[in-house]
């Protein structure tokens, strides 16, 4: 059976956790709900699942990349237009620190902000279900369901202390 | 430390917002006016441009004059967003949040800015297209096979100040991510539709806010070495020139990064006051926000005071000929021993007397004339190092020419500082100077506790 999301808008935090247990107890997937908030709770403040993420193998890649770009450009370009001075040598390696360091480190930030929006799921521009009372500052608890679930999944959010609920149909219950 | 009273969601956005939703009635008359310094300042440097230098008081042997001091000086303010945002995120300090988005956007652009003055310096900005971008359809040098010189810092120069106004960028742009989704929920039409692109439909799952976190931590971790670099290597300008012997110090690049933070940190405390003033926000930009970055500037300054001392001390440790006509002209001919003396008095001596009491630390009208001097000090302090190093470069030159700035060059000047007014007031109109979400959750964190008969206010922490 095809899922619909259901969401519920809850005032506190604790109210929000409650709805979090409750749906585990209820036998959902960690996977199947999720807390949109407008500010960063403390990880783990609604017993939410760990979240897996790769992030930090990005700076290094662009770190690599960057090197070598930056030890290419440096060197070939020398080479490209030779500069004899004094009987130093073409290929000075100081001086190519410089560049090749900055490239490195410009790459790796490019790749870190890379990482950052690809691991979290940016952009998303199909926007799933959602409210604007969320960047008021109500907790949304966002939950993936059976379509047969979704009465039940509002009885249980409702019971937990939300506010409201919100459903694609536009059924909304307080 | 949490003077403040608690705030709730709703009251943040209302209040944060306000320079976007509710722009005040002064916002266009005061756009207008630094619109207009701005294009007196462009049509002043056209007219360089088409007369040449010799409307400038450059000339043999000082030709570096106002415009790189400037380029020094900006580059300088630039110091104050990583300073203030990432050193402190990492370190955690909780008074950091109402100050790192103004920080961040003064870095953006004070470095823009400061990209300018060499452009405008060079006299013909066009030809610098030539050497920086040498690609086929630039065809001019790439013919030639005439490439960068990667062995100059000034070749080093621009590949670290692009490298830190990308990333700036960039680290502003990722935290202006759920920002963006909270003016996507409160904007109609046309804004509404532009917020909605660049929230990039920002939902503020857990997921979304734990790479947020990890975002503002690990650009801070990278940004940190290229912070130091640029200063380092902007300083090398100066101390890789052999031929002026003022200049060829191993301090500079220590120096030079000490100063641009003690600059930098004092023109993001002034544009905080202003925010405060302008904008009503005494509930987030409080008087101990503004104490703390006094507190952190008295270590700041004398740091620098310290490499200021060493460098004049190495200098005249020497005894090299070359080096004391510097300082001689520095410490004992008028006008520059007078400039001098307001250089070092405005830069430590007067600001860090009004930093040790606490209650001049808390009028905001003192401290912003405590900033202001900083500024003015750090300004002459480039322009102490840059003119007379130029003028006595050689004991035996064939002309000690001394420098004196022409109106083009001064208004040229100022016209930067209306250019960096007219930005930060231009983008309070387009995005909230405050990071909304930082002080959201500074709110949930803040909690009381009871030590004997006193409650005090106290900040929850994550590890």
């Amino acid at each position: 059976m095809a899922k619909a999301p259901i969401l519920g808008l809850f005032e506190s935090a604790d109210h929000a956790a409650d709805a979090g247990d409750a749906l585990k107890a209820a036998g959902v997937s960690p996977a199947d709900y999720d807390f949109l908030t407008d500010t960063p709770y403390p990880e783990g403040a609604f017993g939410e699942r760990e979240e897996p993420h790769r992030v930090y193998i990005f700076p290094f890649i662009g770190a690599l990349i960057g090197l070598t770009v930056g030890i290419m450009l440096t060197s070939m370009t020398q080479f490209a237009y030779p500069l004899t001075q004094g009987g130093k040598p073409i290929l000075s390696l100081p001086p190519m620190a410089v560049v090749t360091y900055e490239s490195m480190m410009l790459t790796a930030i490019i790749f870190t902000i890379i990482g950052i929006i690809f691991e979290s799921r940016l952009p998303a521009f199909k926007q799933g279900l959602y409210d604007t009372r969320i960047t008021e500052g109500y907790i949304g608890v966002l939950v993936n369901v059976d379509e047969d679930q979704l009465g039940s999944t509002q009885t249980l959010l409702t019971q937990a202390g939300a506010i409201d609920v919100v459903r694609n149909d536009g059924g909304s219950a307080a | 430390m949490q003077e403040g009273k608690p705030l709730n969601s709703k009251q943040v956005n209302r209040e944060l917002l306000v320079s976007i939703l509710n722009s005040p009635k002064w916002f266009f008359g005061a756009l207008a006016v630094l619109g207009l310094i701005v294009l007196i300042a462009m049509s002043t440097a056209g007219f360089m441009i088409n007369q040449g230098f010799g409307v400038t008081g450059l000339n043999r042997p000082v030709m570096w004059g106002f415009f790189i001091t400037n380029f020094v000086f900006w580059i300088g303010i630039s110091h104050a967003g990583v300073m203030l945002s990432a050193i402190l995120r990492l370190s955690k300090a909780e008074w950091r949040r109402p100050a790192t988005r103004a920080a961040e956007i003064l870095t953006v652009f004070s470095l823009m800015t400061a990209m300018t003055m060499p452009l405008i310096h060079t006299g013909r900005p066009w030809r610098t297209v030539y050497w920086i971008y040498t690609m086929p359809f630039v065809p001019y040098d790439y013919a030639r096979g005439i490439w960068p010189n990667v062995r100059s810092p000034l070749v080093w120069d621009p590949s670290a100040v692009y490298t830190y106004l990308t990333s700036s960028i960039l680290f502003v742009m990722v935290a202006l991510i759920p920002d963006f989704a909270v003016l996507r929920d409160r904007t109609t039409g046309m804004s509404h539709r532009i917020y909605g692109m660049l929230a990039m439909g920002w939902q503020g799952n857990a997921r979304q806010w734990k790479l947020q976190i990890i975002a503002g931590v690990l650009l801070s971790a990278l940004i940190l070495p290229v912070f130091v670099s640029v200063h380092s290597i902007v300083s090398w300008d100066f101390g890789m020139a052999v031929s002026v012997k003022s200049w060829h110090s191993t301090i500079f690049a220590p120096y030079f990064v000490v100063g641009a933070v003690h600059s930098g940190v004092s023109a993001v405390a002034l544009v905080l006051i202003i925010l405060r003033y302008i904008y009503g926000w005494q509930n987030y930009i409080r008087h101990e926000h503004i104490d703390a970055l006094a507190r952190l500037l008295i270590v700041v300054a004398t740091g620098w005071f310290y490499f200021f001392v060493m460098e004049v001390i190495f200098g005249f440790y020497g005894r090299e000929a070359d080096e004391i006509a510097v300082r001689n002209l520095q410490f004992t001919v008028s006008p520059w021993n007078i400039w001098m003396m307001i250089f070092v008095g405005m830069t430590y001596f007067l600001p860090v007397s009004i930093w040790l009491s606490r209650s001049l630390r808390r009028n905001l009208w003192v401290m912003s004339l405590a900033c202001i001097f900083v500024n003015i000090g750090m300004w002459l302090e480039r322009f102490l190092i840059i003119v007379p190093g130029l003028a006595r470069k050689q004991l035996l030159t064939f002309d000690w020419y001394t420098y004196r700035p022409t109106s083009v060059e001064w208004i040229i000047i100022v016209g930067t500082f209306a250019l960096v007014s007219m930005l930060m007031l231009t983008i309070a109109r387009v995005v909230p100077l405050i990071p909304l979400y930082d002080i959201k959750e500074g709110e949930i964190l803040r909690t009381e506790i009871k030590i004997g008969r006193v409650t005090v206010p106290a900040v929850f922490r994550e590890d």
